[in-house]
């Protein structure tokens, strides 16, 4: 029997019973519904997730250079001149994995402003540091290239410079003195708050590292680089191959050891996503079992459908039909209304993961793999649940079927 | 005259339980191309099982059968799905069409089996259906059809795919008289325009009358095996 008729035979039984047919449905409609819905949820609050430890740096690495062995004293990390400005621009330039690379320079210094002065943190960064960072300004602009190659006498400052050193007045355009070398305040960030270790992150004054290496500390290597890998997925592989660049760089044989130092916060990163896919997996699994009840339900029916119409299979039988002809009546008849179930699921799970997006205000992400996947698997529910009813059906003896009233 | 059926002591035998209920005792018949037969019985003769067994329905415990010389008993299922479907066309008591499904719906329903295209399926359901007299019904759901016309539909659905015999297992059990009349005028015309063998199952003599011969069974065996070259015949008067 061709694949079409047995389509328009499975369809017209079920228009037979259209209230039954949907109610039969309805458990793989809102069986994939949820399916659907709850991954949603679950991979919005992964991606949300994600984001939030991104911003905290987790595909941010961060290199030193080596620690210096003088007469048995180590002197622990960042110590020695072996990093170079130039090793922050090949990494930039060669590696892949690799999005964004600043130099940092870092120092306290007393800022002065008119009449009031302040003790912060200056920073000597590239202009990428501020994706690296995730950080907005509030005011003005950021640095910029230009910034580093003049080695500018620009000043970028945290809300708690501005704070203390201008007050409520406007801190863009006035002019800040480190070690009495006049900066010009080009913008203002946006506050960023506390680390977990109570530092305030706005308490800082960013200028270029090129400004910070010639007319502040007076030395040509960098005390630091941070890198911003391409997403936190990279992150291991970004710093395998800063390590083999820097290597290669600094010629170092492959006896020795790294006069460098790369450091991730990997570990925070995958702990949270760990968290998170349990909970997308706990959510998934939930709505599962709801697509299993969904094809129990469907069982059941098709039960009742092949003893309603055990006369219809002995006729069928009497003028021909083979057993793999019932069975594949009946599986075609499950098969159509998982599936269709699973279409109409599909809708409303989209459907109430954006209600829920806009109602809670709950980040939800449909991922077009579990759509192909939910629709995939009511088809199969429909298939493992129709077969055994389908099966009854072909063993039917023609005989007694079709002597059953 | 070629031989159609020729079944060799052929036993069947029920199991209830413990007990083994013999149904058929040794049955020995030949029937040819072109008979009219109508086998007759009370009811637990086994006139029934016979019937089953004939159209490939059911499996002799012991003997042979053999249709138009080939032994059936030993095919497979599917084998006999196809020999139902294509030499062989059922007529029921309780006409057995599919409800709330057209006629002519209900006379394509063996062509679907057997890889007919739609609109051939369509030509000779509307050429048997017509010629069965109900050319002007094909629309109709058994339930807009009277008990006649149901069994019409019925009987072109046996005959939609040409086979050589058709089995009617009380045909005209659920119809008045005159509309039985008319059906055995129908069976006769078939068998004698359309040389299509016809073996029916009856309990009344009356349309016994209407075959050529008559056989009669009785605890499983056959006690009479009479021709009626004079049968009568509707059309012929």
């Amino acid at each position: 029997m061709q694949g079409l008729m047995t389509l328009r035979i499975a369809l017209r039984a079920l228009a037979r019973n259209k209230l039954r047919a949907f109610l039969t449905m309805l458990g793989i409609i809102i069986g994939v519904g949820a399916v659907i819905a709850m991954v949603a949820i679950g991979e919005g609050a992964k991606s949300t997730i994600r984001a939030q430890i991104a911003a905290l740096g987790t595909n941010v690495l961060i290199v030193l250079p080596g620690s210096n062995v003088q007469g048995g004293v180590r002197a622990g990390f960042g110590n020695v001149n072996t990093l170079l400005d130039a090793d922050g621009k090949a990494m930039a330039r060669e590696l892949p994995s690799v999005a964004f690379v600043s130099p940092v320079l870092r120092r306290q210094e007393q800022v002065v402003a008119a009449n009031l002065n302040w003790g912060t943190l200056a920073q000597g960064v590239a202009p990428e540091f501020q994706q690296i960072r995730d950080w907005e300004v509030a005011q003005g602009r950021f640095l910029h290239e230009g910034d580093m190659e003049s080695a500018a006498k620009v000043a970028v400052i945290g809300q708690t410079v501005a704070r203390q050193l201008f007050g409520s007045d406007d801190a863009l355009d006035a002019v800040i003195r480190i070690r009495n070398i006049p900066f010009r305040v080009i913008g203002v960030l946006v506050p960023k708050g506390q680390t977990g270790q109570g530092t305030d992150q706005d308490d800082t004054v960013m200028i270029p590292y090129t400004t910070m290496q010639k007319r502040l500390m007076r030395i040509t290597w960098v005390q630091s680089i941070v890198v911003k890998a391409v997403n936190a997925e990279r992150v291991d592989e970004a710093q395998e191959q800063i390590t083999l660049l820097l290597r290669q760089r600094h010629r170092i044989g492959p006896e020795r050891e790294d006069d460098f130092n790369v450091r991730n916060l990997s570990d925070i990163a995958e702990a949270a996503t760990t968290t998170a896919r349990v909970m997308a997996v706990l959510l998934g699994s939930v709505a599962s079992i709801s697509l299993l009840v969904g094809g129990i339900g469907i069982m059941n029916i098709m039960l009742v459908s092949v003893t309603e119409r055990t006369r219809e299979i002995g006729i069928r039988m009497a003028v021909g039909a083979r057993s793999r002809d019932i069975m594949l009546q009946f599986l075609v008849e499950a098969v159509v209304m998982a599936a269709t179930g699973g279409l109409i699921g599909i809708l409303l799970g989209i459907g109430s993961s954006e209600l829920i997006k806009q109602w809670a205000q709950w980040p939800t992400l449909i991922n077009p793999a579990i759509i192909a996947i939910a629709f995939l698997f009511s088809g199969a529910v429909g298939v493992f649940f129709g077969f055994y009813p389908a099966k009854k059906a072909a063993n039917l003896d023609p005989i007694e079927a079709l002597r059953y009233e | 005259m070629n031989e159609l059926i020729r079944v060799e002591e052929v036993h069947k035998t029920y199991r209830m339980g413990d007990v083994e209920v013999p149904a058929l005792r040794g049955i020995n018949l030949t029937i040819a191309h072109g008979e009219f037969v109508a086998v007759m019985g009370s009811s637990g003769s086994g006139k029934s099982t016979f019937m089953n067994i004939l159209g490939c329905l059911d499996r002799p415990s012991a003997g042979r059968y053999f249709l138009e010389g080939q032994e059936v008993g030993s095919l497979s299922a599917d084998e006999w799905a196809y020999i139902r479907n294509k030499r062989i066309g059922f007529v029921f008591q309780g006409f057995n069409l599919l409800s709330r499904t057209s006629a002519l719906e209900n006379v394509e329903l063996p062509m679907m089996y057997n890889g007919f295209a739609s609109q051939e399926r369509h030509r000779r359901a509307i050429e048997v259906l017509t010629l069965v007299g109900l050319g002007n019904r094909l629309d109709h759901t058994p339930n807009q059809l009277s008990g006649g016309q149901q069994q019409r539909v019925a009987i072109a659905r046996a005959l939609v795919n040409r086979p050589p015999l058709v089995l009617a297992d009380e045909p005209t059990g659920n119809l008045d008289s005159v509309t039985s009349n008319e059906i055995m005028g129908l069976f006769q015309q078939l068998n004698r325009d359309q040389r299509i063998s016809v073996i029916l199952v009856t309990h009344e003599s009356d349309i016994a009358a209407h075959a050529r011969r008559q056989i009669v069974f009785r605890d499983g065996v056959v006690v009479s095996d009479q021709r009626n070259e004079q049968a009568l015949s509707r059309v012929e008067q």
